[in-house]
C-alpha cells in the first residue's frame, strides 16, 4: 500500500512538480514551496497563474498577475525572465538552450538564454504555447488554430487551421503530432510529418467536459487526457496517431470526473486524480488500479511523478497536497 | 468538495454602454465608494480609471463562436481565461464587474456565464447594466446597432446625464428606452449618480429572484411613467378574461399606445423611435399544459434563437402547485420552479420576448395554444 505524505496549503494548488527527485508546489498565491527535508518558502509572484516544470532544463517557469515571468531554479530561486506591468501572463513555455515563451495578449513572446527578445504577431490572443522536442520552434495556440513559427529565422508562420478556440497545446515526444485542447470538449490533433494532400487531422471527441490536463507516456506512445469520469487515453504508436482506433478507458469512476492525469516517467502507469480527489494508479497493460490516495478537501488539479518514478506529488483545488510514496 | 459545493457562486455585473456614457465614473464610484464590498473589475483598457488596484484585470475582447453549428452561441474566450485566474483565489473580492468597450455585443459576455461549465460553476451573471447618454441616444439609435442592443439586452438602464436635456426630451428618451426594453428597470441621473443598490446584486438572472422582486413583471410599458426604486404603483388590471381561450390579447401591445406623437420634442428625438428595431412581444395565457409549452419554448429558441435576445417568463402550469420561471438569451433557455402561487394569486402564464424580426402573431398563437384545456 502506498504511503501519503500529506502537506496542507492554504488555496488553489496550481502546480506539484520534481525538480530531481524534490518536490515543489505552487499556490495560486504565488508561493512556491520546495520540501528537501526542510521546507523553502519562495514568494515568487504576486498571484501565480501558471507555473510548468521546463522540459528542457531542472526548473520551473511560472508566470503571475503582476505581469512576471520568472525561473525557479533547483535550489528554489527565483530569477526574473521578462516583465510586462499591468499584464496577466498566465501561458509559459520553456525552450530549447535557456529559451522561454510566454503569451502577451495577441502575440507570443520569447526570451532566449542571452537575453534577446523576440515577438511574432499572432491574429488571435495566445491561449497556450509549446516547444517542439527538437529544434527551436514554438507552437501558439489561438482561435481557430495554431500558428508555428521558427524562433531564429525570420521566415512566415505555418498555420494548422480549424475551427474554434484551442486553449491547450503540446507535441508528442518525437515531435511527429501536434495536440490542442479545445473550449468544445474535444482535442485536435495535426500529424505534423504528412505528405502533401495526406489526411492531417485528428478529431478526439466525446468528452463530457473540457479537457484541462493532458499527459504523453515515456515513448509517446499514448497520450492520456482527463474531461471525463475516466482517463481517456489514445493510441499514438501508429504512424497514424490515434485515427480509425478507440481510446481507453482506464480508472472508470461512475460520474466522478478525472481532472488531472500523469504518466510514469519510465513504465506505462498512469496516475489519475479526480474531482473528489481521490488518486488512482492504472497500468495501461492491463487496466488494474491501485488506490493511491483516498478522496480528499478539493478537486486534483496538479500532480507529478519524480524523476525515479517512485514519488507522486499531488496538489488540490482547496491546498490539501502531498507526496505518495508507491515504493513502500 | 463538501467545502466548494455550498461556496455561494460570486455575482457578476456586466456594463455596458457608450463611449462617454460615464461607464468609468460609475466604476470608480464603485471602486471607492464605502459599501463595505470589494469588486474585481475586468476592462477593456486600462483608461481613465485613476485608481490603483490589483483586482483591476485589462482583456481584450475575444470573442469565440461555439463549433456546434449556432452562430449565436459565442462566448468571450478572454472572460473565460480571467474568471478561472480570479477564482482561484476567490477570498479576495465579493463580486466581478466586466466592463465592455462602447461598441461591444452584450450578449457573448453574457452567454460565457451561462456556456462555459467552468465559469459557470463559480459564478452567476447578477444582472446587465446599460448605461445610456441621454443627450446622445438618438444619434446613436441612428447609427449603431450595439446601442440598441445594450439597452434591449439590459436589466437596468441608467440614463445618466439628464441635466443636459429638457425634461420632454427626458420623457421621450425614457419612452425610446422603454420601446427597446419593456422589463428593463430604468433609473435616470446625472454624472453617473445612481444609488449603486440599484445596480449591483441585483439577481436579475436569478431564476428565485428575477421575476420576483419586480412585482410589475410585465405590466411595464403599459404605463406612461417610469417606476421609481421604490415605486409599488398599483397597476391596474386589464380586466380581461385570461383564463378562457380570450384572443383579446393583443390589447396588451405597448407597440400599440401613442408615443410617436410627441413631435413638440423636436425632430431628432421624435424621430429616434423610429430608428429602433428591436421591439418586444408580451405574452399572457391561462394555465399551461407543460407537454405542449416545453417542445414549443425549446422550438421556438431553436428556430428563433438568433432573432431573440432576452426573453423572461414566469409560466403557470396546470395542476402544477408552483410558479415556474423561464428565462433566455438568444437559444440558451432555462427554467425551474421558483415559489408556491399565493392565494389568490392569478394564475397566469405571462411571458416577453425582446428580438429582432419576431413574427408577434405566430409566436402569440402558437403560446396560446400551450394552454392546458379546462
Amino acid at each position: 500500500m502506498p504511503t501519503v505524505a500529506p502537506l496542507d496549503l492554504d488555496g488553489h494548488v496550481v502546480a506539484a512538480h520534481f525538480l530531481g527527485d524534490v518536490p515543489f508546489f505552487a499556490t495560486a498565491a504565488g508561493e512556491i514551496r520546495r520540501l528537501d527535508g526542510g521546507e523553502k518558502v519562495t514568494q515568487a509572484h504576486d498571484g501565480l497563474l501558471t507555473c510548468i516544470r521546463d522540459p528542457f532544463s531542472v526548473s520551473l517557469i511560472t508566470g503571475g498577475e503582476d505581469g512576471k515571468v520568472m525561473r525557479i531554479a533547483a535550489d528554489g530561486s527565483a530569477s526574473l525572465v521578462a516583465e510586462a506591468p499591468r499584464r496577466w501572463i498566465s501561458v509559459v513555455a520553456g525552450g530549447p538552450q535557456g529559451a522561454v515563451a510566454y503569451g502577451l495578449g495577441k502575440s507570443t513572446a520569447v526570451v532566449l538564454a542571452d537575453g534577446t527578445a523576440k515577438e511574432f504577431a499572432e491574429e488571435r490572443t495566445v491561449e497556450a504555447l509549446a516547444f517542439a522536442p527538437k529544434g527551436l520552434r514554438i507552437a501558439a495556440a489561438r482561435y481557430n488554430g495554431v500558428s508555428l513559427h521558427w524562433v531564429a529565422t525570420a521566415s512566415a508562420p505555418v498555420d494548422l487551421d480549424w475551427k474554434g478556440a484551442h486553449n491547450g497545446v503540446t507535441f508528442s515526444p518525437d515531435g511527429k503530432f501536434l495536440v490542442t485542447q479545445m473550449q468544445e470538449n474535444a482535442l485536435h490533433g495535426w500529424k505534423l510529418d504528412g505528405k502533401p494532400g495526406e489526411a492531417r487531422h485528428m478529431r478526439m471527441t466525446g468528452y463530457p467536459s473540457k479537457v484541462k490536463s493532458l499527459s504523453w507516456s515515456a515513448k509517446g506512445k499514448w497520450l492520456a487526457s482527463s474531461g471525463a469520469p475516466a482517463a481517456i487515453v489514445w493510441p499514438f504508436s501508429g504512424k497514424d496517431g490515434p485515427m480509425g482506433k478507440a481510446p481507453l478507458e482506464l480508472g472508470t469512476r461512475a460520474n466522478i470526473m478525472a481532472t488531472c492525469v500523469a504518466f510514469h516517467p519510465v513504465e506505462e502507469v498512469l496516475a489519475i486524480g479526480f474531482i473528489d480527489g481521490m488518486i488512482l494508479g492504472v497500468r495501461v497493460g492491463d487496466g488494474k488500479e491501485a488506490l493511491l490516495r483516498r478522496p480528499g478537501k478539493g478537486a486534483i488539479t496538479a500532480m507529478s511523478w519524480s524523476g525515479n518514478g517512485k514519488l507522486v506529488a499531488f496538489g488540490s483545488d482547496a491546498g490539501d497536497c502531498g507526496i505518495i510514496d508507491i515504493s513502500a | 468538495m463538501a467545502d466548494t459545493a455550498i461556496t455561494k457562486p460570486i455575482p457578476v455585473t456586466v456594463l455596458t454602454g457608450y463611449l462617454g456614457a460615464g461607464k468609468t465614473t460609475l466604476l470608480n464610484r464603485i471602486l471607492t465608494e464605502s459599501h463595505g464590498k470589494k469588486y474585481a473589475v475586468i476592462v477593456n483598457e486600462f483608461g481613465e480609471i485613476g485608481i490603483d488596484n490589483d483586482l483591476i484585470v485589462e482583456s481584450d475582447e475575444e470573442i469565440y463562436e461555439m463549433n456546434n453549428g449556432c452562430i449565436c452561441c459565442t462566448v468571450r474566450g478572454d472572460l473565460i481565461r480571467v474568471v478561472e485566474g480570479l477564482m482561484r483565489r476567490p477570498g479576495r473580492f465579493d463580486g466581478i464587474i466586466v466592463e465592455t468597450t462602447g461598441l461591444a455585443d452584450p450578449v457573448p459576455v453574457a452567454q460565457t456565464f451561462f456556456m462555459d461549465d467552468d465559469v459557470r460553476a463559480k459564478t452567476e451573471l447578477d444582472a446587465v447594466v446599460a448605461l445610456v447618454d441621454a443627450k446622445h441616444l438618438p444619434l446613436r439609435l441612428k447609427d449603431s446597432r450595439e446601442a440598441e442592443d445594450q439597452i434591449a439586452f439590459a436589466d437596468v438602464v441608467v440614463v445618466n446625464k439628464t441635466d443636459l436635456v429638457t425634461p420632454d426630451e427626458l420623457a421621450v428618451i425614457e419612452d425610446i428606452v422603454r420601446a427597446i426594453n419593456p422589463t428593463a428597470r430604468i433609473y435616470k441621473t446625472t454624472r453617473s449618480g445612481v444609488d449603486l443598490a440599484r445596480v449591483l446584486d441585483q439577481g436579475a438572472f436569478n431564476l428565485e429572484r428575477a421575476l420576483e422582486n419586480d412585482p410589475h413583471f410585465l405590466e411595464h410599458g403599459h404605463e406612461d411613467h417610469v417606476c421609481g426604486p421604490d415605486c409599488d404603483h398599483h397597476h391596474h388590471d386589464h380586466g380581461h378574461d385570461h383564463h378562457g381561450h380570450d384572443h383579446d390579447h393583443h390589447h396588451h401591445d405597448h407597440h400599440d399606445h401613442d408615443h410617436h406623437g410627441h413631435d413638440h420634442h423636436g425632430h431628432a428625438v421624435a424621430s429616434a423611435i423610429h430608428d429602433v428595431t428591436v421591439k418586444s412581444i408580451s405574452l399572457r395565457g391561462g394555465e399551461m399544459n407543460p407537454e405542449r409549452f416545453f417542445p414549443w419554448i425549446q422550438k421556438i429558441t431553436q428556430t428563433q434563437g438568433p432573432n431573440i435576445l432576452r426573453l423572461k417568463g414566469i409560466i403557470a402550469f396546470k395542476g402544477d402547485a408552483e410558479r415556474y420561471v423561464v428565462q433566455g438569451v438568444h437559444m440558451i433557455v432555462e427554467g425551474d420552479h421558483q415559489r408556491a402561487w399565493k392565494d389568490g394569486e392569478k394564475r397566469e402564464s405571462r411571458l416577453v420576448f425582446i428580438g429582432r424580426e419576431l413574427d408577434r402573431e405566430k409566436i402569440e398563437q402558437s403560446f396560446l395554444a400551450c394552454q392546458a384545456t379546462a
